[in-house]
């Protein structure tokens, strides 16, 4: 996992990479001027190609010391990101920090100042359509044409996707019903709840049968009866349709769950990328996971005392069924063969996540509230 | 992973070739077909459909009663199809259907553009609309065209009202002639509404407010009528100032630059095409240069010009006119492509 973690020392590839590499046209924002860094004399120019030598075979997005500025404000700094087929990855970072601007980017709807962007092998700024044709985009805070209802704007999404009117039916059907809207699909979209809006965004999202789905704080301004359902609905999808897929989010807790790998932004930068539990520190540190078994709870703790490893077992103090059980973090697999050989049925094991406001604070020293400048 | 070679010769070449990728669903036909029964559906489209129809009726029924009063002397006067567009009553001030089309045209133009883009942008629905595949540009032209079309199908049900009130109510069948001049009449009304709402588009550009955008728009439209006569001095007296003591030499720069200004504004160009197209026995819109053209055309007989040679009196106008249509549409379409998706 090397490749994302952002190398600020090495500051070989980009410049050189991006001189040939950004396209030239006349009615877009000129690109603000190159600041003088100090650079050798004699630098090679590195192509593409090289830069895009280290990126693995499955790689679906692709980014390489993408940059944007406005003005002297540098809203992504050098970002190195790679996303492999199958993957759910989470950007998370306060507002602001340039995850909104880094899906833009990635979409081709902004072009990035300097840097390498590849989507399933296409440059964005480059082939923007093909590249739109496969993938899903949720915006932040979607919005629909109130006038038209539900169906009506999925509709006008499929066309502009030039799917075939019958297809188009099908596909916004079952849509429809996978975010459980079918009762609402034919009311107005003015008359839609926040929550509704965002899973009408999602079933838009995927009229054009995308491999790849970015999702831009999909959970904002939910309550979080809805959030759970908005996953849970996600979760379903992603296993449902094969997706990869980027979702970025400011509150950390309600991703997690969603989420393979997660990235930290923070005035710009990722700051920290892998999976969670690597970055709460180390995957040797001792863990706590939730059991449940058909029949009392109480069945499990003699059970599991009994595994190597274990070091307690606890009632949950909200949940009932549930028993906590704490150990060292090769726990899982004994633990479940235990209950199996001794007769009892599994129904929940889940590792409990890790502390995410500690992770926080770790890697974004700005706080929650706002970027430092 | 594909990596290909960043030559510049390839980079030209997929530049080329991103132009030429095409929009799986025909781009702009389907926004402009979205928009176009948008429009069609609003209350806003009824609403300027009764204003339109009343101002052009009103007048038509005025000039239609003076008409078959005065029929017995009328008969073998020329182009009397087109008097029913040109000639006011008396009775209701002279008014025709011709200056109140060119009243409400502008807010017509206005009406269906100036919450193109902003209105977009505040319900959250461009950054999706432009994350399907089509080119950010079909956004623009597709409103534009939409709007154009709407217009253009308010005004024809209006001209093929008005002809059809003529042919029944006072028996006048309209000469071929006739026909060609209201068409080009009519092609020449849309052109400048088409000014009127590549304004409006602009403003949807520029403005984010699409309250803000209305109020810039028909204030615009409300200044130059209003004041526009009123201003003309008092701008060619700022830059040709004329003083008490001025020469005639001064007065001569203001008059020019005055006659000038007239002649740049949309609503006096669209004045002269009209007044030109409508009017066969109009063979000058620029008035006279020096005394010896004024005699001239007093001492010339009356004669009906044919429509090409009407078309050929303002061909200068529909030139600046169509150029100043498409330089508003332009700076619309710029500013629109260097604009950022995000609010």
């Amino acid at each position: 996992m090397t490749d994302e973690r952002t190398t600020p020392s090495a500051d070989d590839t980009g410049d050189a990479a991006d001189a040939g590499e950004r396209p030239v046209r006349p009615w877009e924002v000129a690109p603000p001027e190159r600041q003088n860094r100090e650079q050798p004399k004699a630098k090679r120019r590195v192509t593409v190609a090289e830069v895009l030598a280290d990126v693995p075979e499955d790689a679906v997005i692709v980014a390489r010391r993408l940059t944007k500025r406005y003005g002297d404000f540098t809203a992504v700094d050098r970002l190195d990101l790679t996303i492999r087929r199958g993957e759910v990855f989470g950007l998370l970072g306060p507002n602001g920090a340039g995850k909104t601007t880094t899906v833009l980017m990635l979409l081709g709807l902004t072009e990035p100042t300097k840097g390498v962007v590849r989507v399933l092998g296409l440059d964005p700024t480059r082939e923007p359509l093909a590249v739109k044709r496969q993938v899903g985009y949720l915006p932040d805070n979607v919005g629909f044409y109130p006038g038209l209802t539900g169906r009506e704007n999925l509709r006008y999404t499929a066309k502009l996707n030039g799917i075939p009117r019958t297809a188009a039916e099908a596909r916004i059907d079952e849509l429809l019903a996978e975010v459980r809207l079918e009762d609402a699909a034919d009311k107005k979209a003015e008359t839609y709840s926040r929550g509704m809006r965002q899973r009408l965004g999602i079933a838009d999202a995927l009229v054009k049968s995308p491999s790849v789905l970015m999702l831009d704080e999909p959970t904002i301004a939910i309550d979080p009866a809805g959030v759970d359902e908005l996953l849970a609905l996600l979760r379903r999808l992603v296993a449902e349709f094969n997706l990869t897929v980027l979702l970025s989010s400011h509150i950390l807790g309600q991703v997690q769950s969603l989420c393979d790998r997660v990235g930290f932004f923070s005035a710009g930068r990722l700051v920290a990328a892998g999976p969670l539990a690597e970055l709460a520190g180390g995957s040797d540190q001792p863990i706590q996971m939730e059991v449940a078994i058909e029949g009392p709870p109480s069945a499990i703790d003699p059970v599991v005392l009994a595994v190597p490893g274990v070091t307690s077992v606890a009632p949950d103090p909200q949940e009932e069924r549930l028993r906590i059980v704490s150990g060292s973090h090769d726990i899982a697999a004994p633990v479940a063969a235990a209950l199996a050989s001794a007769g009892l049925t599994l129904v929940h094991l889940r590792r409990r996540g890790t502390d995410l406001m500690e992770l926080y604070r770790k890697y974004v020293p700005e706080g929650i509230d706002g970027r430092a400048r | 992973m594909a990596a290909p070679a960043d030559t510049s010769r390839r980079a030209q070449a997929s530049r080329r070739a991103r132009r030429a990728e095409k929009a799986p669903s025909g781009g702009w036909r389907t926004i402009a077909a979205k928009e176009m029964a948008d429009h069609l559906a609003s209350t806003r489209f009824f609403v300027l459909l009764l204003v339109v129809a009343i101002a052009a009726v009103v007048p038509l029924l005025f000039i239609s009663n003076d008409i078959s009063s005065q029929a017995p002397t009328l008969s073998g006067t020329k182009a009397l199809f087109l008097a029913l567009f040109v000639v006011g009553s008396k009775s209701i001030g002279s008014v025709t259907t011709v200056t109140f089309v060119a009243l409400l045209v502008p807010l017509v133009g206005i009406a269906f553009g100036f919450d193109g883009i902003n209105s977009e942008r505040n319900q959250g629905t461009l950054s999706r609309l432009l994350a399907q595949p089509v080119h950010r540009d079909d956004v623009v032209n597709g409103k534009f065209a939409a709007g154009i079309a709407v217009i253009a199908l308010m005004l024809a049900a209006l001209v093929a009202f008005i002809a059809a009130a003529g042919i029944i109510r006072l028996g006048i069948i309209p000469a071929p002639e006739e026909i060609a001049r209201v068409v080009a009449w009519f092609l020449a009304t849309v052109l400048y509404a088409s000014f009127w709402l590549a304004f409006a588009l602009l403003l949807s550009v520029v403005v984010r407010g699409a309250a803000s955008a209305a109020l810039i728009g028909f204030g615009t439209w409300l200044g130059l009528i209003l004041f526009g006569s009123f201003l003309l001095p008092i701008v060619a007296a700022a830059i040709f100032p004329t003083n008490t003591g001025g020469t005639y030499n001064d007065l001569f720069a203001s008059t020019t630059a005055q006659q000038l200004f007239l002649r740049l504004s949309p609503a006096q160009l669209y004045g002269d095409i009209g007044n030109a197209l409508l009017n066969p026995t109009v063979n000058n819109v620029l008035g006279f240069g020096n005394v010896g053209q004024a005699i001239a055309s007093q001492e010339q007989l009356p004669t009906l010009l044919s429509l090409d040679q009407s078309i050929l009196v303002v061909w200068p106008q529909i030139v600046l006119l169509t150029a100043l249509t498409v330089a508003m549409f332009a700076l619309a379409y710029v500013l629109f492509l260097r604009q950022e998706v995000r609010a």
